[in-house]
């Protein structure tokens, strides 16, 4: 009774972090087109509830009672498995993101490690979904998402060496209590912008959008997907830039935090901070979508391997040089 | 104790089974499928002893890296055409049976030889292994003797690693011809010299634009 009493206590836990989530896909979205149609001088979505506030809801409804079509010829149990993989993974990489001092679901060791093992996890979501559709453009769009994706994460993972010199542990509550007197934004702004744009590859946003460019492939590897299969993709799709931007403002922007130490603004809990910045690095992701033309396929591989990857190498070594010269190095 | 064994037989389960589906699906992507489950519940099994940097190291670079390259290949594959050539064919006998038999046997016979000397003689093994406090998470461990005690060993894997992968490069590089490929610092440095030219056409002639 007392160990089904421990599951129950997870559980709600779990929950009280999945659904807050999971609406904040559906409002990020809403907030995204929003956004987007703002820089064109258009409404956007406005009709739906205030301020267009339901449209979210709305098309998730359109969504769940669309029916779902499996292609004849596809790989069946692949073909489903493919969306729930990539959903489930955006979704358990939540279990580390710490909103305040001891707000954390599991406080791991490895957090970081463990953030970056599911989003290199995310990769197989979109290849399975491409190869079982059992079709060309789904097919092409998934080779080309994988490939960008194992390239982005490489200089993602270098990055995250930069910040991890400054700090000495892999936990992200460490990563976030090491910035209490500077955040790592200030003396590795460099690596936030290439971190910035590694995000955006990483999570297949536009100008990086190549596995759905609409005039090549359709829709990439979702051509085939319909109905609630087609909705799990695009919601693990949101989740993940929202982790993405969760852990940009953990790594750079200090988490939990409040940007002054001071009387009013440390009364305001951390999450709210921490969610402040999550939508300030949101923001700045929809106006590159706007903002920015799509990029060609060797331009993306070019910027990644010749470019990004060079240069945070050598940050890895001037940060790892200055550290070390003025005996900042963090020790056990 | 009892939830720590239940999840320990669940991943060994799957990855028992994982490992068997791995040799015996007829589908070489479906193959490579299971023997990422084996990856990711060998990795949850690192875990759970405690070794929770191994387990997700080998999630990001078996699972994240290698898996992902032996999906590309394969899937490149012509599954249908091979599947005809193994399973399908006249002849029962097929010629990699014997050779998988004798890697199998050495394999076998190196883990007995291995599981032997760490039941029987377990100070050998305490002899060359250094122990680990457990004060300090197993992260700052690693890193401590990693980068003292073996640094040698470490640094040398490291070069043969980049030996391979130069010889992968130069074997795979080729230069082909009639390939238009962009310079950035060409375009960037043209001059408006260069780039535009003004012509004098003549009616009924025309001029040559193109060479």
């Amino acid at each position: 009774m007392e160990y089904l009493n421990l599951v129950f206590e997870q559980v709600y836990k779990i929950l009280f972090l999945l659904v807050p989530v999971l609406v904040s896909v559906a409002m990020i979205v809403w907030l995204d087109r929003r956004v987007w149609a703002f820089v064109q001088k258009r409404q956007g979505p406005n009709v739906v509830g205030p301020f267009g506030l339901l449209q979210s809801l709305a098309d998730a409804l359109k969504y769940i009672f669309k029916e779902i079509i499996i292609p004849a010829s596809s790989n069946k149990i692949i073909f489903i498995l493919a969306p729930i993989i990539t959903m489930t993974l955006a979704l358990i990489a939540w279990a580390v993101i710490p909103f305040g001092e001891d707000q954390v679901l599991a406080n791991i060791n490895v957090g970081i490690l463990y953030i970056f093992a599911i989003s290199s996890l995310g990769v197989y979501g979109i290849i399975m979904g491409g190869w079982a559709s059992n079709s060309k453009y789904p097919f092409l769009g998934s080779i080309r998402s994988a490939a960008q994706m194992v390239s982005y994460e490489v200089s993602i993972g270098i990055i995250i060496i930069n910040v991890l010199l400054c700090v000495g542990s892999l936990n992200l509550s460490d990563i976030v209590l090491a910035q209490q007197n500077i955040w790592f934004i200030i003396p590795l702004f460099p690596m936030f912008v290439i971190f910035f744009i590694s995000a955006l590859a990483e999570t297949n946003r536009p100008p990086f959008d190549l596995p759905e460019a609409e005039a090549e492939l359709v829709a990439g590897y979702q051509t085939e997907y319909s109905g609630m299969m087609y909705a799990m993709f695009w919601l693990g799709e949101y989740a993940n830039i929202l982790l993405m931007c969760a852990l940009g403002s953990i790594l750079f922007l200090g988490g939990w935090l409040s940007p002054i130490d001071l009387y009013p603004f440390n009364l305001i809990p951390g999450a709210i901070w921490l969610i402040l910045k999550i939508l300030l690095l949101f923001i700045l992701f929809a106006l590159v979508k706007a903002v920015v033309p799509r990029y060609r396929y060797d331009q993306l591989m070019r910027l990644g391997w010749k470019i990004f990857l060079p240069f945070s190498l050598t940050y890895v070594v001037l940060t790892a040089s200055y550290l070390f010269y003025f005996n900042l190095l963090p020790t056990l | 104790m009892v939830a720590h064994a239940i999840f320990f037989y669940v991943f060994s389960i799957i990855a028992v089974i994982s490992a068997i589906m791995v040799t015996v699906s007829k589908n070489t992507v479906h193959s490579v499928f299971f023997l990422i489950l084996d990856f990711i519940s060998i990795s949850c099994l690192f875990i759970m002893i405690g070794a929770e940097f191994l387990g997700m190291i080998m999630l990001i670079v078996y699972v994240g890296a290698v898996a992902v390259l032996f999906l590309f290949v394969v899937m490149m594959l012509n599954v249908a055409q091979q599947k005809n050539q193994w399973f399908n064919s006249e002849s029962t006998t097929s010629s990699h049976i014997p050779v998988g038999l004798i890697i199998s046997t050495i394999i076998f016979f190196e883990l007995i030889i291995v599981v032997g000397g760490w039941k029987y003689k377990p100070e050998l093994s305490d002899q060359n292994t250094t122990q680990i406090s457990n004060e300090i998470s197993n992260t700052h461990s690693l890193g401590q003797v990693l980068y003292t005690d073996y640094i040698h060993i470490f640094q040398i894997s490291g070069m043969i690693l980049l030996i391979a992968m130069i010889g992968a490069i130069v074997l795979t590089f080729r230069r082909r011809e009639g390939v238009k490929t962009q310079s950035y610092l060409k375009q960037i440095s043209r001059e408006r010299s260069e780039g535009i030219e003004v012509l004098e056409v003549q009616s009924n002639k025309g001029v040559k634009i193109d060479d």
